[in-house]
């Protein structure tokens, strides 16, 4: 029989340091490092050879030369004599202005569509479904080329343009529109929309208070309605209207006059717009049926009426669900608005392109994409997580 | 008094009576889906009117006016167009299509040498057919051969140079052809590669998960066609001078290396799926890290992300159409280059090619996300409550 002592005077069994995980991580960073600081060394070596061989200086100083181009759409001051970076800058504007406006339109058609395929309404839910599964199926590439080869591209010339409703035409020149022109003291009218917005979100809070102390209801949206709409109007009557519109009208060549939209911001629009609304729409249905129906049938069983039921109980808690992957809608379709490239709507990678054509800054400006682009999703990103923890449900 | 006792005691069910005529059949489901409100009528009645306005117009376009077959544009053309359609025409150019066929599915691929695209793809569907059906058997012999043999096969047969088959410049290649390579390499480098950098995303060192962090969020924060121009203009930089990329594995490179960073995240969504006590579980039964997440954790947590991972490969499949801004002519960049073709230019031409595209590019998406949703249901081992 073996002592026990014996157990004791032995070591305790370890095994070699080799087979240790923390030993192991670490060699294993170390050497991921290793090679990685390698590999930057060799593509930083082979950029300068290949940048000095080909004769380019690097840097940031191109964006301060002339740039030598126009662009078809300038929100900004800018000519051919601008400087690089202007033109990256009115690209940026134009990335910005596609993506805005292409998010709230695409927001209001998601959602339509999105209650719509969950309406009781056979017909309605059909034709929801339709596009949903249409849109959501094919690149958003051949929708821009849709709109602007097939469609726009092959609309009448401007003398032939198709007349619409309110002084507005279409040719394929894009889409005329009145353009309004303000004269004198039609200040008074924006300073009259401020207030009237001041005083409706004055009303609502009174109605608010009102509701909770004595549960009286008071028409909030009506009486703001009125009050944005009213009160600019007084100002604009007070003021003896100083209001006209230049109105497009057809000159030798093309409508001269009015407010034009380029065929190339329109597909841009229509389709990003188009093609993010369903998967937005996918987004909000997905939202309304992840709220139980034990909610729907609890605030019917206290009485309250279909449409409060949805506006106070449904939507307020979908809301939760939807805002996450909205958010990473809304920054596709920002980074989408790069496919401008395509049709030559001027946007922020159409422009760089352009200087890239010209000053050979390949890195740079691929370098100022990214960073707009990283930019852009950050602070959306940052924005939406804000909104969505305020809309979190507060637990204990 | 004679006591009557005249009781009645019915002994047989009378028939039941139909339910009244406004409340059955048709009539019945006519009321209850499209009439229940007066707002639902309403709806309806705009629904009506948006479905007839629309489908009657894009049914003649699209069937009744449409030219089938033709050999040049005077068939898609009105006559002050200088064709042969009468004035006010407007019908689908299905001739530009017909003609344009082989183009559109080989791009310029030798024309003597086709045949072996042909072979790529019987071979293809001859190993994905029973991949994807679940009743055939040996799926693990079928797997190594659709993801490790045939692409090598399928190598050899579409670039050439080896056993007597003649070399064909990748420049050459388009349509179809490039569509269904971009996507079946992206796919198949994807998905391990969106593992790993999952996996790497939630490992315990520092520098590795630092390393794809970074990685993940700058591919995902910037738009494809950066990815793509960063992969034509700045690899040729980056390599030693005299060392070149073929254009189309640059664009395989671009779109592979997209995709993974956005399968990384949905596999990560299903890693966080998976309860702590499973990977104490592995690592009680002395699993090294390896064999834990293969044998316990990825199987449990792909299951869970099979939606994201199609979805995923869906995007793949549509942004493939990217790659025509660095000059390779996938189905959709083929069908608009073929717009310049000064012998098919009509007012239809576009359209006709384009809703052509659309058509591919939706059976596809559509086929793929539909299997999906069989294969979620089938893996479904009601673990959900």
């Amino acid at each position: 029989m073996a002592s026990p002592t014996s157990v004791h005077d032995r070591e305790p069994a370890r095994a070699s340091w080799f087979y240790d995980p923390q030993i192991r991580g670490i060699i294993f960073q170390v050497l991921v490092a290793i090679v990685l600081v390698l590999v930057v060394y060799w593509i930083i070596g082979n950029t300068t050879e290949n940048l000095r061989r080909a004769n380019i200086s690097s840097g940031f100083g191109f964006l301060n030369r002339r740039s030598g181009f126009d662009i078809s759409q300038t929100l900004i001051e800018y000519s051919a004599n601008s400087t690089f970076g202007r033109a990256i800058m009115v690209g940026l504007v134009n990335t910005i202005l596609v993506a805005v406006i292409g998010i709230v339109t695409a927001t209001i058609i998601g959602f339509i569509v999105g209650v719509g395929r969950l309406s009781r309404n056979w017909l309605i839910a059909k034709i929801c479904t339709v596009y949903v599964e249409v849109f959501r199926n094919i690149p958003p590439l051949l929708v821009i080329f849709f709109w602007y080869l097939g469609v726009l591209a092959v609309l009448p010339g401007a003398r032939e343009s198709v007349d619409l409703p309110f002084g507005t035409y279409l040719n394929n020149r894009g889409f005329y529109m009145p353009m309004p022109v303000w004269g004198e003291g039609a200040w008074l009218v924006p300073v009259a929309l401020v207030i009237a917005l001041a005083m409706s979100f004055f009303v609502a809070r009174k109605a608010h208070q009102r509701q909770m102390a004595t549960g009286q209801r008071f028409p909030v949206l009506w009486t703001s309605l009125a009050l944005i709409v009213g009160l600019p109007l007084i100002a604009l009557a007070a003021m003896g209207f100083p209001l006209t519109f230049d109105m497009p009208e057809q000159g030798a060549f093309n409508l001269v006059g009015g407010f034009a939209v380029k065929p190339e911001f329109l597909s841009l629009y229509l389709a990003l717009s188009f093609y993010t609304a369903s998967f937005i729409a996918e987004i909000v249905r997905a939202g309304i049926l992840g709220v139980s129906k034990g909610q729907t049938e609890a605030a019917h069983a206290l009485g309250i009426r279909p449409g409060p039921t949805l506006r106070l109980v449904v939507i307020p808690q979908a809301m939760r669900i939807v805002i996450p992957p909205l958010t990473s809608q809304y920054l596709n379709l920002t980074k989408n608005s790069s496919l401008a490239v395509f049709i030559g709507y001027p946007d922020l990678v159409q422009t760089g392109q352009t200087t890239m054509n010209q000053t050979g800054q390949a890195i740079e400006v691929v370098a100022i994409w990214m960073l707009i682009y990283l930019g852009l999703s950050l602070s959306t990103s940052a924005f939406m997580n804000w909104f969505n923890a305020k809309m979190a449900l507060v637990e204990r | 008094m004679q006591q009557q006792d005249l009781s009645f005691v019915r002994t047989e069910l009378e028939p039941a009576r139909p339910a009244p005529a406004g409340d059955r059949g048709f009539v019945r489901w006519l009321r209850v889906n499209l009439f229940a409100t007066p707002l639902d009528s309403v709806l309806t009645v705009i629904g009506l009117l948006v479905v007839a306005f629309t489908i009657p117009p894009i049914l003649r376009w699209a069937f009744i006016d449409a030219v089938w077959s033709g050999a040049d544009r005077t068939v898609c053309a009105t006559i002050a167009q200088g064709g042969i359609q009468p004035d006010g025409w407007s019908g689908a150019c299905w001739a530009f299509v017909n003609a344009k066929f082989e183009q559109f599915m080989y791009g310029r691929y030798t024309y003597s040498e086709r045949w072996r695209v042909n072979l790529t793809a019987i071979i293809f569907i001859g190993l994905l057919v029973p991949l994807l059906v679940p009743r055939v058997p040996h799926k693990f012999l079928n797997a190594v051969a659709f993801f490790i043999v045939f692409p090598i096969v399928a190598f050899i047969l579409l670039v050439g140079g080896w056993f007597g088959l003649d070399y064909v410049a990748t420049s050459l290649w388009g349509g179809m052809l490039v569509t269904m390579v971009l996507s079946f390499v992206g796919i198949s480098v994807s998905l391990p590669l969106g593992i790993l950098l999952a996996l790497g995303r939630r490992s315990r060192l520092p520098v590795v998960k630092m390393l794809c962090v970074a990685f993940i969020e700058t591919v995902r924060g910037v738009p494809l066609v950066t990815v793509l121009f960063m992969a034509s203009v700045m690899l040729p930089l980056f390599l030693p001078a005299g060392m070149t990329f073929d254009r189309f594995l640059r664009a395989l490179v671009g779109v592979a290396l997209f995709a993974s960073a956005y399968m990384a995240e949905v596999v990560r969504g299903g890693l966080q799926a998976i309860p702590k006590g499973q990977y104490e579980g592995a690592d009680s039964l002395g699993l090294s890290y390896w064999q834990s997440m293969g044998l316990i954790v990825l199987p449990q947590a792909l299951k869970l992300v099979i939606p994201g991972i199609v979805n995923t490969f869906i995007g793949l499949f549509k942004d493939t159409s990217l790659v025509y801004i660095i000059g390779m002519f996938d189905l959709l960049g083929i069908v608009r280059q073929n717009f310049a073709d000064a012998n098919w230019a009509s007012a239809q031409t576009p359209m006709s090619g384009l809703i052509f595209a659309g058509f591919v590019f939706w059976i596809f998406c559509f086929g793929m996300s539909r299997y999906s949703i069989y294969m979620e249901r089938r893996l479904d081992t009601g673990h959900r409550r």
